[in-house]
């Protein structure tokens, strides 16, 4: 493999990704006096953090009584009792510091007429463990937090002269022969040139896998890249199987309409154009939760009622609102179905389809970013070296099921939570071990084989074979035949990886060899989560599953842990979920059934 | 050499999925054909704020430099915002 040129660097830390967790981390390690890299493959302010409008929680009690404790009991519960509750207990204690400190850092948050920071209602968020009423817990700068939070992080690691490798993609993770991760080689996009980033610590801030799905309201930049390294370093991903879906995103677009279309008497029909939302929810109809709404649009596509020419998607019909209601009371939703769906909302439906929207499941750590592994009868042994924030993360702070506004808060504040911990671990400017000239080997053999490969199948159509299935047997509606089938239909598309096509050998801008990075990246995150979801014989979250549709404690109150080898073959394993708290301010949640 | 079209097409990579077909269908189908001085527009339009973009598309405001605007104008009468 000398045929390859890297450059190395040596730094104290390597972060991996500048959305709002690994920019957060990124200060926070600079701040802390460590000599900190962030490679990112886009511009920092075009991470996908910039799709988050809605806020960001925290028990600041502006807009009356409020305790982090409800916010604890509430997440607790959104994530069915399979979020660790030690990690949630520190998420809810820590959220009103971190938000302080992003305002006194510049994000312009929204305020009330006294000058406090203006809180909104959102779903799941409530007072008095659930007693009492809705909280008003969440926080937002305009239309624009996540954007906000970017910028203001941004700037900030910049002053504290952390440094940016943009449009360098992350290629593998560098081991060393006693398993502690030793840095990442990367490509320079622009200049064609391998770098290996040396650092006593890497964390991984990568963002979730929302593209493994054909529908998605992710970015295209969201392929999972993290979990696709952590995975073919041979370690386990965690709770994989939880995959978040919104009802309503417009079919080939993944764009969403939000639900507030339906609360304004927007309708769902099928082929026949039947209000089918009535016979399975009689009393909300189309008002019920998004998990029941996703699930009953999926049933009506599978058994034939579906519209189009492959019968796969569903309609949502505001045309008997009127115009002025629509323009009135839903601003923005004419203007987004006529540029993606090419509607006339006022005349036409619009088409849409269930959305995957987040991942619950990633790289399992503990509160503190460290990854862990099982090792032996040890569940949380720590991987030397190697961190995870974020949404490619599993603290696991969202369980089964993330509650809204509780995404933004994870990043903030457990990319602070790594920042803190490798300020008490890692001395900067300490000496790097010396590697063996190997070290590089298996990723260079990757990236040669990749960038020369002559097979017949294109990267886009091994990516839509992809999508396909995993939209169609690992979304809403699971069934143990239809997981089944999924799973043995990724095992072949998984294979036919091996016969990818790569038509542009040059290294410099090389879309396609990026695209295919990206999609062995997608396809072990995909094979991960449908085998998960194949295995877990319950229903827990946003995990439903047809026959078997109880939650199912005594059995499945665990973490799931699945690697995936090179042959795209999954094996499993377990953690305990923490039903324990770091202190006495607060007591464990006991399970108990989720009802709103 | 290095192809301007190969580096245009990964800064057409944004933070949300809306941006990315918008700008991208932009770069397929008019990039071509497109003078020297609107390429140019193009170019600088990717390297603007996400926010920004999508409130220009939208109809809210507009971009001051007028090819940036000209491009804009192109991705709304396409989409017939």
């Amino acid at each position: 493999m000398s045929a390859y040129k890297i450059q190395e660097h040596e730094y104290d830390m390597v972060v991996v990704g500048a959305g709002g967790s690994g920019l957060r981390a990124t200060f926070g390690l600079a701040a802390k006096g460590l000599k900190t890299v962030c490679i990112t493959k886009v511009f920092p302010t075009r991470s996908h953090t910039v799709a988050a409008q809605g806020g960001i929680s925290a028990a600041l009690g502006n807009m009356g009584e409020d305790d982090w404790r409800y916010h604890y009991y509430d997440t607790i519960k959104g994530s069915d009792w399979l979020g660790d509750q030690d990690a949630i207990e520190y998420m809810c204690k820590e959220a009103p510091a971190a938000i302080i400190e992003l305002e006194h850092y510049g994000v312009p948050f929204s305020r009330t007429e006294d000058g406090k920071i203006y809180q909104r209602p959102f779903g799941g968020m409530t007072t008095k463990y659930g007693e009492g009423p809705a909280a008003q817990r969440t926080c937002a700068a305009a239309d624009r937090t996540g954007h906000a939070m970017l910028h203001t992080l941004y700037q900030q690691s910049l002053a504290h002269d952390a440094r940016f490798m943009i449009e360098y993609f992350a290629l593998d993770l560098i081991w060393d022969e006693e398993g502690v991760c030793r840095g990442v080689l990367a490509l320079d996009m622009a200049e064609g040139t391998l770098h290996l980033f040396r650092g006593h610590g890497v964390v991984l801030a990568t963002g979730g896998y929302g593209r493994a799905y054909f529908s998605a309201t992710s970015a295209h930049t969201c392929t999972g890249d993290g979990g696709g390294l952590v995975l073919r370093s041979g370690l386990a991903l965690q709770d994989m199987e939880f995959v978040q879906f919104h009802p309503t995103g417009i079919y080939g677009a993944g764009c969403l309409i939000t639900e507030g279309v339906r609360g304004e008497g927007g309708i769902l029909r099928n082929s026949s154009g039947e209000r089918f939302m009535e016979r399975y929810a009689p009393h909300y109809k189309d008002l019920a939760s998004r998990d029941v709404v996703s699930r009953s649009m999926t049933i009506e596509i599978r058994e034939g009622r579906g519209v189009g020419e492959d019968k796969d998607h569903i309609l949502l019909d505001l045309t008997h609102l009127g115009p002025e209601v629509i323009h009135e009371k839903l601003p923005g939703i004419a203007e987004s179905a006529r540029i993606f769906a090419n509607v006339d909302v006022t005349k036409q439906p619009i088409p849409v389809l269930p959305t995957v929207h987040y991942n619950m499941g990633g790289i399992p750590t503990n509160y503190h970013g460290e990854v862990v592994q099982k090792v032996g009868e040890n569940p949380d042994q720590v991987v030397q070296g190697l961190y995870a924030i974020g949404e490619a993360a599993c603290v696991s702070v969202h369980g089964a099921n993330r509650l809204g506004s509780n995404s933004l808060l994870d990043l903030v504040v457990f990319g602070r939570a790594v920042a803190n911990r490798c300020a008490e671990t890692i001395k900067s400017g300490s000496a790097h071990k010396v590697l063996p000239p190997s070290a590089c080997d298996k990723a260079l053999a990757n990236l040669d084989k990749l960038r020369n490969a002559k097979g017949s199948s294109p990267t886009a159509e091994i990516r839509l074979n992809m999508q396909r299935t995993m939209q169609s047997d690992a979304a809403v509606f699971r069934t143990s035949k239809t997981l089944k089938e999924g799973c043995d239909k990724m095992a072949t598309i998984f294979s036919s990886f091996e016969d990818v096509k790569v038509s542009d050998r040059s290294l410099v801008w090389n879309s396609d060899l990026i695209e295919t990075y990206e999609l062995q990246n997608l396809l072990y995150n995909a094979v991960a989560t449908i085998t998960s979801a194949e295995q877990r014989k319950e229903s827990r979250g946003a995990h439903a599953h047809e026959d078997f549709p109880d939650r199912d404690d005594a059995n499945w109150q665990k973490h799931t842990l699945v690697k995936v080898d090179e042959k795209g073959k999954a094996g499993f394993d377990f953690r305990p979920v923490h039903m324990y708290t770091l202190s006495d301010d607060v007591e464990v949640i006991p399970p108990k059934k989720r009802v709103y | 050499m290095e192809d301007p079209i190969k580096r245009l097409r990964w800064r057409c990579r944004r933070g949300t999925r809306e941006l990315d077909q918008l700008v991208g269908w932009w770069l397929d189908e008019r990039y071509p054909d497109a003078s020297a001085e609107l390429r140019k527009g193009f170019a600088d339009l990717l390297e603007q704020q996400d926010p920004d973009l999508w409130d220009w598309i939208m109809g809210r405001s507009m971009p001051s430099d007028p090819l940036q605007a000209r491009v804009i104008d192109e991705i709304r009468t396409r989409h017939r915002v």
